[in-house]
């Protein structure tokens, strides 16, 4: 029997959120799926799918056991590996009041967005084999040791008090770095630059650009561990930020091209939720609002900078995430105060300067653990399985070349004239062959 | 006979289809096709790109009349189709040797009358066609 100091309401609502959380990575597919071409829709949508299985077995396996058992300052260790260990008696370091199987639940949707992220970078050119290999030494050697220095307990950056809330640092800055490093690795698209490239279906991006806000609910107001005080004014940060975001984007592209975009408040609402995840539980619901407007106003000038070079950051993983998650991490080391949350700390308005040096440091350090190994495994993957689409891969779409499926079938001539159906791997029956057409009688 | 090929604005087709209808032809064959003409760029934004689309969405209407019908298809696409601004499209009329309607055999102007066509109209048509 658990102890008695698991709270009902609190264990409620940080399952209710890893269920919100989970939902984000099918927002995340409909996102990135709707902004690609339609002969990449489904492999941009697998490679965030199958993240929910991959990384869904990872940290059950090792995942939770290095990000959160207790070790050095560095890494956990693999005491919780099955989650061998992990029980449902709350566990103090983390949460008094939920079972630590609940939180271990919790940290594992936010595993599994974090590669997920970083796919936007590199959609339309990666193999799918290789892109499961990353995901797995990815999530192995770069998420869950980083969660562990942030986090963890006995985590360096923890101890040195570096604010994070709900993973600015951890999930965006370290997706959005490595999103910048591996779409440099791969190389840009062999039509991105020479063929225009629009997104197929807006209406999705829409769609998933929704399901991440309301998921993310989960992310930052369960971050909170508990549904307490703490939970609301995360809530309300989280909603203000993207409010703020969608607007200042909007009026961006209203002032630049004279008219709003759709795919422009997509990106400005999920922005501004990336900006506001590192401060969410430390700052006041105007300090939100401003944390949104600079966020938006960040990653807008990012992106229209990055289009004009040869760096094919395909969706813009690195401008979105990258860029607002830095923003929101050193503007959590600005606004934060204890008058919201008393176990977090005071910002530069607040009177301590110095938590803007310590902000500072886990940005420079998560930049650079994350490149450097988002490099050296893409280079392991480029020489063991191979990581880029070859040329012929690439102009049929990764959709066939990849996974020998359409994700709009049925639609042209070769369809209504040329396909036989195949069954059970052997018979193949040709529609049309078994009808003998005679022609009538020509009438008159 | 005459083929007439049209290249008319999408949100004209409904007058023009109207105006085809009245003036008694009801056998047409509508593309989508795109194209380019007079007409100015039509620039589309997304995120940090600019994409000019070069070619617009534009429908072509084909159908072949009997020679009474050439003049007044070729109003009845002009009444439903112009709007005065560049872009508006084009009529081309040609020749056409055979026709034949594949239900029946039929030839020529004989399967370009309508099935519903009565006994008066028929006669009105042949009527004309006898005198051009």
């Amino acid at each position: 029997m658990p102890p008695s100091t698991v709270s009902s309401g609190d264990t409620a609502w940080v399952l209710i959120s890893s269920a919100l959380v989970l939902l984000m990575t099918v927002g995340l597919a409909f996102f990135y799926g709707g902004l690609v071409r339609p002969k990449n829709a489904l492999n941009t949508m697998m490679m965030s799918v199958v993240a929910l299985g991959v990384i869904g077995v990872q940290w059950m396996l090792v995942g939770y056991s290095i990000a959160f058992s207790p070790g050095n300052g560095w890494f956990g260790g693999l005491s919780w590996f099955g989650l061998n260990n992990v029980g449902l008696e709350p566990n103090p370091t983390y949460s008094a009041t939920i079972p630590l199987q609940a939180h271990a639940m919790f940290q594992g949707m936010f595993a599994i967005i974090t590669p997920a992220l970083i796919s936007g970078a590199i959609v339309e050119r990666m193999r799918f084999r290789g892109y499961i290999v990353f995901l797995v030494l990815w999530a192995t050697l770069i998420y869950d040791p980083l969660a562990h220095w942030v986090w963890g307990s006995g985590g360096w950056l923890l101890k040195r008090g570096a604010l994070d809330f709900a993973g600015g640092t951890v999930v965006h800055i370290s997706a959005g770095v490595s999103a910048l490093v591996a779409a440099w690795f791969l190389g840009p698209r062999r039509d991105y630059r020479r063929v225009p490239i629009a997104p197929h279906n807006v209406p999705l991006v829409l769609l998933g650009a929704g399901l991440l806000w309301f998921g993310w609910f989960g992310f930052n107001a369960g971050s909170a561990l508990a549904a307490n005080g703490l939970a609301a004014v995360a809530f309300v940060n989280t909603n203000t930020a993207a409010a703020a975001a969608l607007v200042t984007w909007a009026g961006l592209d209203l002032f630049r091209t004279g008219k709003v975009t759709a795919v422009g408040a997509a990106t400005g609402l999920v922005v501004g939720l990336v900006g506001i995840t590192p401060a969410a539980g430390y700052v006041t619901p105007m300090s939100g609002l401003l944390i949104g407007v600079i966020a938006a106003g960040v990653s807008y000038t990012a992106i229209q900078i990055r289009s004009r070079t040869k760096l094919d950051d395909a969706l813009d993983v690195f401008s979105c995430h990258g860029m607002a998650g830095i923003a929101g991490a050193m503007l959590t080391g600005v606004f934060a105060t204890k008058l919201v949350n008393p176990a977090g700390g005071d910002g530069l308005l607040a009177g301590n300067a110095a938590q803007m040096g310590v902000q500072l440091l886990a940005v420079l350090a998560t930049i650079a653990f994350v490149a450097l190994g988002t490099l050296g495994i893409l280079a392991l993957v480029q020489m063991t399985v191979g990581a880029r689409a070859d040329v012929r891969e690439e102009s049929a779409g990764l959709d066939l070349s990849q996974h020998g499926e359409e994700a709009y079938f049925g639609n042209d001539l070769g369809t209504m004239a040329g396909a036989g159906n195949s069954l059970g791997g052997s018979v193949v029956v040709d529609a049309f062959s078994g009808e003998s057409t005679s022609a009538p009688e020509p009438a008159g | 006979m005459k083929l007439i090929t049209t290249i008319v604005r999408p949100d004209r087709v409904p007058e023009v289809k109207a105006a085809l209808f009245r003036a008694g032809i009801t056998g047409i064959t509508l593309s989508r096709v795109s194209g380019h003409g007079g007409e100015h760029e039509r620039v589309e934004q997304y995120r940090g790109t600019a994409l000019v689309m070069e070619f617009h969405e534009k429908v072509k209407i084909e159908m072949v009349c009997s020679e009474p019908f050439v003049e007044p298809c070729v109003q009845a696409i002009l009444s439903g189709a112009r709007t005065g601004e560049v872009g508006d499209g084009k009529i081309f009329v040609q020749p056409i040797e055979r026709v034949i309607r594949i239900r029946t055999g039929e030839v020529d102007n004989a399967a370009l009358t309508a099935v519903n066509a009565d006994a008066i109209q028929r006669a009105a048509i042949n009527a004309a066609v006898s005198e051009v």
